[in-house]
């Protein structure tokens, strides 16, 4: 429905937050590979070339080593070991060493570059969604839930560098491996090798059907999970009212339903792998005794050696390392393609409202506002504003009134260019506002938000937002203005006071009250000021409206008015219905004229 | 975090009592524990099955000894499946129980807890504390200490193989062992901080975007993007350097332990082959050996792993119990009786309120509130009206005085007797992720569909209810219906109602709604006070107007008390009130009044006459004025 100016509100974004990051992390089902995702995402590796390419070299050396040194082992019992040669063993146990050594050096390097790359590439992923997120116009912001995006930012990107970072190697390392060790055992003894072989189409079975039951036994545990820390969440967030309903016992017996689904989904779960890792340790057994099996009856041929057999043992065990990778990779990638699909969107979304390339610098603002036959939809679907036409004076306040969903956030939006009109012009000094840079532009305004939202950080810093450079002094004035002052330096950490998550640690009106001094420090010359509704006590209301009378003093000012007592005092009142302006003049005038402002004053005031 | 005095033995007591959880399910335990050691044992087994095959089978040439081999080598891999999955079952559901039973006694016990409790803690820490602190404990008394033990078992076992195979070459082979055990702890010791530099790093960096995100409209309205990209870059960037450097540890760990565990087994083809040229050693014992030399790392490098895992989770343990041991400071007496139905005589007998003891809120407040009496309470910010109607349900204790309803000391009676005859309408309106009728019926969940529809009704609720896609079955909040503030606030009303609860408690504070809907829950109000006992922390004239008794607080004392009238002759600080809030709406009141009945206008009979209309309003405000309000009463 409508944008409400506050963002989401509301039900507390903390525990919906908080609920993203924990559970629900989409249920990642669908393609392997998809062509278009891997390589746009191959192309964040670009930049590391060629430290991936020498990731690539190591990985070749350490797997090449590793296949080496059961055939060195092989080597020494056969040739010096059965034979007696001394010598011969000490020569093979030295290189034995040294590939050991190589080994080390190769797969520490290796797996050095590739962590301290995927870092590297992590980091970038998410200073560009940072960024992208920050040129991205109010709409998106107003229409998607910010746990989500959160986990965009860093869930998502961390699973595609997963995939980048570790996957794409692995995957060449375990495939090369797979190869040596299939040509090295064939080259040893083909038959023996066959007959090793025969297992793998037993193991892939086994594979299949593991991932097949898992995946869904795992969905289940992550959506029991989810179950889970959203109803204890809900109850925490809402233990007030639970307590003062008397409903304690009803909530406990919900929570532990789903807490009892949880523990027995888990357990499901986990009963799956402990069926899945003793068959795969049996056929991996069973490899092993072929090759004891058939292998001695050949040695006592004489057409195989003893060290053969012993190399083969090895080499068994070693081939059901990368196989078992691969299956881990086989959700690495499907995971790491719903997570691209889903970070390439956010980073494809494209910019709304931007700067023309030949975007000129506002120049300093007098303040003269106008909007010129303007139309305004946030979607295709439903004009919010009809032709408004409006002129503000420099200096001028004007009250913005109306009932909800009439269109007085649009207007202040379009001023500000939050967004950009669909039809008409919004003029500031003459200037379409469309052909400036929009900070060029919004560094000249302020805004008090209905909601006074306050960052995490000290005071100072909070009241510094909009001029990070601003010296303590100017600091203390615009508190001082703002009639924030007082309160602040009570507080026993006065301007250094940390703010808690959501300024719960200040009541409303202090809140609003720093919210002022902040515009009052920005020094802008055209303010927007969504009215607070929430009720404050009598004093702070008092102050308030003192500060802000200081505050719109000399500037231009587009007030959101909800409480209409306050706002006698503005040179136009524009009362807004279904988008049209319906009324414009000053309080008594438009009281005189008996339209909808005066019904509107009215039943505010209809107290009997 | 907090260090007690002396860690060790704490560390224990916490160690102890996640165990202690696993009480109910010790048949699984040693069940569990039995298999574990069968498993052990068998390990060790293997190995030498290997010699047997090598030595006798292949060598000796002796075929049915080679079948013996491999017939045992799979059988005893079968058997050690088949027991690995019981020790996993049985481990498992020992160990989800006690995640179970952990999760539930934290629930209970949030439940229990006062708003002293619930003011001072965050949701996100609770919320990470039931989920994954409880986790890592579960995985203390599951998993990790079996994989602990059975790694001792399989090291000790598997050295006493290769002593009693060759004792000379075990010393040789289990030179490098110290080493591993050196370097596996080093690792940890030095990887932890990192670890855990690196996750607060992470919080860093959330916490810096969520900020950002939620206040989107503040960054863009005064142009400070560039400033908000430099910060989290440099957040980003003291991300990288923590986890480069973690990286390069990890890096060389893990290669490094398997180039010890690799020079072993080269001390072992090197010295255990002489050995096997001067046929001190067989073929099957070198391969032998060499298998249970891997056999030996294994458990060293588990220990590594599970070692930091459980000094985490009795980290984890203490903050979960943490909560568990929290003191509600609102108890039940043991000897509470049930509070029977009340006509909703409250007093205030004496009664001052300190939270946590120190900060004093209220001092020596004393009231008396017969039946069915409207009391407003007026005042600034953190005058005490708050903390007046948290007194009465018992969110808080008084710290002196005591309060009483029909004559019942509130301490002496059930909490849930005492609330369940109390209503609360507050400011900030928290309605449950359920239907609409659900919610309405939170108080009273047997209440049938014809209650809740007349409570919606007498909350000005009914209509924009059935303007829903579901009317009452739809769903409220993330996944449902998003309401507005006011219509939240009236399905709060109804909640209210639905109760018919005898003494009522209401902030009459109308958060974002327009004047229509402020006029809509401003008659809903009217309607839910009338007849009942009523708090209310009053924002507006209408609700002062109807009060029977207005008290004006200041720094927790009651300064004033009396009608409107009363108050404006005698309260200097009740007239700077109305003259402030009150009287703005009065006049305008006035005028619009005036425009009704043509016009009279001198400034002097406006006062007089909303004066005189005062009391004759407030009188005469309920049944005439609102049939509906049968509804409700």
């Amino acid at each position: 429905m409508s944008l409400s100016i506050g963002g989401v509100g509301g039900m507390g974004g903390g525990p919906r937050g908080m609920l993203d990051s924990f559970g629900r992390h989409g249920e990642e089902e669908g393609r392997v590979f998809d062509r278009e995702i891997v390589l746009r995402l191959l192309a964040f590796l670009k930049p590391h070339w060629h430290k991936m390419l020498f990731a690539l070299l190591t990985t070749v050396i350490s797997t090449g080593l590793g296949l080496a040194t059961p055939y060195l082992v092989k080597v020494a019992i056969d040739q010096h070991i059965t034979q007696g040669n001394i010598a011969g063993l000490n020569r093979v146990a030295l290189l034995t060493a040294a590939a050991f050594g190589g080994l080390f050096l190769s797969s520490a390097v290796q797996q050095y570059t590739l962590s301290r790359t995927g870092q590297q590439v992590l980091a970038t992923m998410r200073s560009q969604l940072f960024s992208h997120l920050q040129a991205l116009h109010l709409g998106y912001h107003d229409t998607h839930i910010i746990g989500v995006t959160i986990s965009r930012v860093f869930s998502d990107v961390d699973v595609i560098n997963e995939l980048l970072s570790q996957g794409f190697i692995t995957l060449a390392g375990d495939v090369l491996l797979l190869i040596g060790i299939v040509v090295v055992m064939v080259s040893m003894s083909p038959r023996l090798a066959l007959l090793t072989f025969a297992i793998m189409p037993l193991m892939a079975l086994a594979t299949t059907v593991y991932a097949r039951h898992a995946k869904a036994a795992f969905r289940e545990t992550r959506a029991t999970n989810a179950d889970v820390v959203g109803e204890l969440a809900e109850d925490i967030a809402g233990m007030r009212v639970i307590q003062a309903f008397a409903r304690e016992d009803t909530s406990q017996e919900r929570f532990n339903e789903s807490n009892r689904a949880n523990r027995d989904a888990n357990v499901r779960a986990m009963s799956l792998s402990f069926i899945f890792m003793p068959v795969m340790d049996l056929l991996g057994t069973l490899a092993t005794a072929i090759v004891l099996w058939f292998g001695g009856q050949t040695v006592a041929r004489g057409e195989l050696t003893i060290g053969v057999i012993v190399a083969f043992l090895t080499y068994v065990t070693r081939f059901f390392q990368p196989i078992r990778e691969l299956s881990q990779l086989y959700t690495t990638m499907q995971a790491a393609m719903a997570g691209g699909e889903r970070v390439l969107e956010l980073l494809d979304t494209p910019l709304v409202v931007a700067d023309k390339p030949d975007a000129i610098e506002m120049p300093e603002i007098q303040g003269k506002v106008e909007l010129c036959d303007v139309d305004f939809a946030y979607r295709v679907d439903g004009p919010v504003l009809h032709h408004i036409n409006l002129t503000i004076e420099p200096g001028q306040t004007v009250a913005l009134v109306g009932p909800t969903g009439a269109g007085k956030t649009s207007i202040s939006n379009l001023i500000a260019r939050f967004y950009d009109v669909t039809d008409g012009a919004v003029l500031i000094d003459g200037i379409d506002v469309r052909d400036v840079a929009q900070r060029s532009l919004r560094r000249q305004m302020g805004i008090v938000p209905q909601d006074p939202f306050l960052f995490s950080g000290t005071i100072a810093d909070n009241i510094r937002f909009g001029r990070p450079d601003a010296p303590d002094s100017a600091v203390e004035d615009a508190a001082r203005m703002a009639n924030a002052h007082d309160f602040i330096s009570r507080l026993p950490d006065g301007y250094a006071t940390a703010i808690q998550e959501g300024g719960v640690n200040l009541s409303l009106g202090q809140r609003q009250l720093i919210c002022i001094a902040r515009a009052v420090l920005a020094n802008p010359r055209i303010l927007i000021m969504d009215e607070a509704t929430s009720s404050v006590d009598t004093v702070t209301e008092g102050l308030i409206q003192d500060a802000l009378d200081r505050l719109l003093a000399g500037r231009t000012a587009i007030v959101i008015a909800h409480r209409l007592s306050t706002i006698r005092h503005a040179d136009l009142i524009c009362v807004l219905d279904e988008g049209r302006i319906v009324e414009r003049g000053t309080h008594e005038e438009l009281l005189a004229a008996g339209g909808l402002y005066r019904s509107l004053y009215e039943r505010q005031f209809m107290d009997f | 975090m907090s260090q007690s005095a002396n860690p060790k033995s704490s560390d224990l007591k916490i160690f102890l009592r996640c165990f202690s959880y696993l009480r109910p399910s010790w048949k699984l335990m040693v069940g569990a524990y039995m298999a574990m050691l069968i498993i052990s044992a068998l390990g060790v087994a293997n190995p030498q099955l290997l010699r047997w095959g090598i030595d006798r089978g292949i060598k000796g040439g002796d075929k049915t000894f080679l079948a013996w081999a491999v017939v045992g080598l799979l059988g005893l891999t079968l058997l050690n499946g088949v027991l690995s999955f019981f020790q996993g079952r049985w481990t498992e559901r020992a160990s989800q129980q006690v995640a179970y039973d952990l999760r539930k006694d934290i629930h209970r016990k949030l439940s229990m807890l006062s708003f002293a409790y619930h003011d001072q803690a965050e949701t996100g820490q609770l919320l990470s504390r039931a989920i994954q602190d409880v986790d890592r404990v579960r995985f203390l008394t599951g998993r990790a200490t079996l994989n602990l033990l059975s790694g001792v078992m399989t090291f000790v076992a598997t050295a006493v193989m290769m002593l009693m195979m060759n004792p000379r070459l075990t010393l040789l082979a289990m030179l490098t062992t110290p080493l591993l055990f050196y370097q596996t702890f080093t690792f940890a010791r030095r990887i932890r901080p990192m670890w855990q530099a690196l996750q607060q790093q992470m919080a860093v960096l959330t916490t810096r975007l969520e900020q950002n995100l939620r206040g989107m409209r503040i960054v863009k309205g005064f142009a400070q993007e560039p400033a908000e990209i430099a910060r989290f870059e440099a957040e980003n960037a003291v991300w990288f350097q923590i986890a480069a450097h973690a990286a390069r540890l990890q890096s060389i760990n893990g290669p490094l332990m398997g180039l010890i565990t690799n020079i072993g087994s080269i001390f072992i083809l090197w010295y255990g082959g002489r050995l096997v040229m001067q046929s001190e050693l067989t073929m099957g014992e070198l391969v032998a050996f060499t298998a249970y030399m891997s056999q030996l790392a294994g458990p060293v490098r588990m220990l590594g792993r599970v070692i930091p895992s459980i000094i985490q989770a009795i980290a984890c343990g203490e903050r979960i119990f943490d909560i568990l041991d929290a003191e509600s400071e609102v108890k039940e007496t043991p000897n509470a009786i049930a509070l029977p139905a009340v006509q909703g005589h409250v007093r205030f007998e004496d009664v001052s309120f300190a939270y946590f003891g120190r900060h004093r809120v209220l001092e020596h407040v004393t009231l008396d509130v017969p039946p069915g009496r409207i009391v407003a309470l007026l005042g600034a910010t953190g005058s005490g009206k708050s903390t007046i109607i948290n007194l009465i349900p018992r969110f808080y204790d008084v710290t002196q005085g005591r309060i009483t309803v029909d004559g019942y000391d509130i301490r002496d009676v059930t909490l849930a007797s005492l609330r369940s005859q109390i209503g609360i309408v507050l400011q900030e309106t928290t309605l449950f992720a359920d239907t609409i009728r659900a919610n309405i019926a939170f108080g009273r969940p047997d209440a049938t569909d014809d209650e809740v529809i007349a409570a919606a009704q007498a909350a000005q609720a009914h209509d924009f209810i059935l303007e829903m896609p579901d009317g009452y079955d739809t769903k409220v909040g993330e996944r449902g219906a998003m309401l507005s503030g006011g219509q939240k606030q009236r399905i709060a009303i109804a909640r209210a109602l639905l109760k018919d609860p005898r003494i009522l408690i209401l902030d009459d504070a109308m958060s974002s709604v327009d004047t229509e809907t402020e006029h809509l829950i401003q008659l809903a109000l009217e309607r839910l006070m009338h007849g009942r006992t009523s708090f209310v922390i009053a924002q507006r004239l209408s609700t002062v107007r109807l009060a029977d008794q207005i008290l004006v607080l200041e720094q927790g004392r009651i300064v004033a008390q009396g009608t409107h009238e009363e108050l404006l002759r005698t309260s200097g600080l009740y007239g700077e009130i109305y003259q402030q809030q009150l009287r703005p709406q009065e006049v305008a009141a006035m005028k619009k009044r005036e425009s009704e009945s043509a016009n009279q206008r001198t400034p002097n009979y406006e006062l007089r006459m909303t004066h005189d209309e005062a009391p004759i309003s407030s009188s005469s405000i309920a049944p005439s004025s609102i049939p509906q309000a049968e509804v409700v009463s």
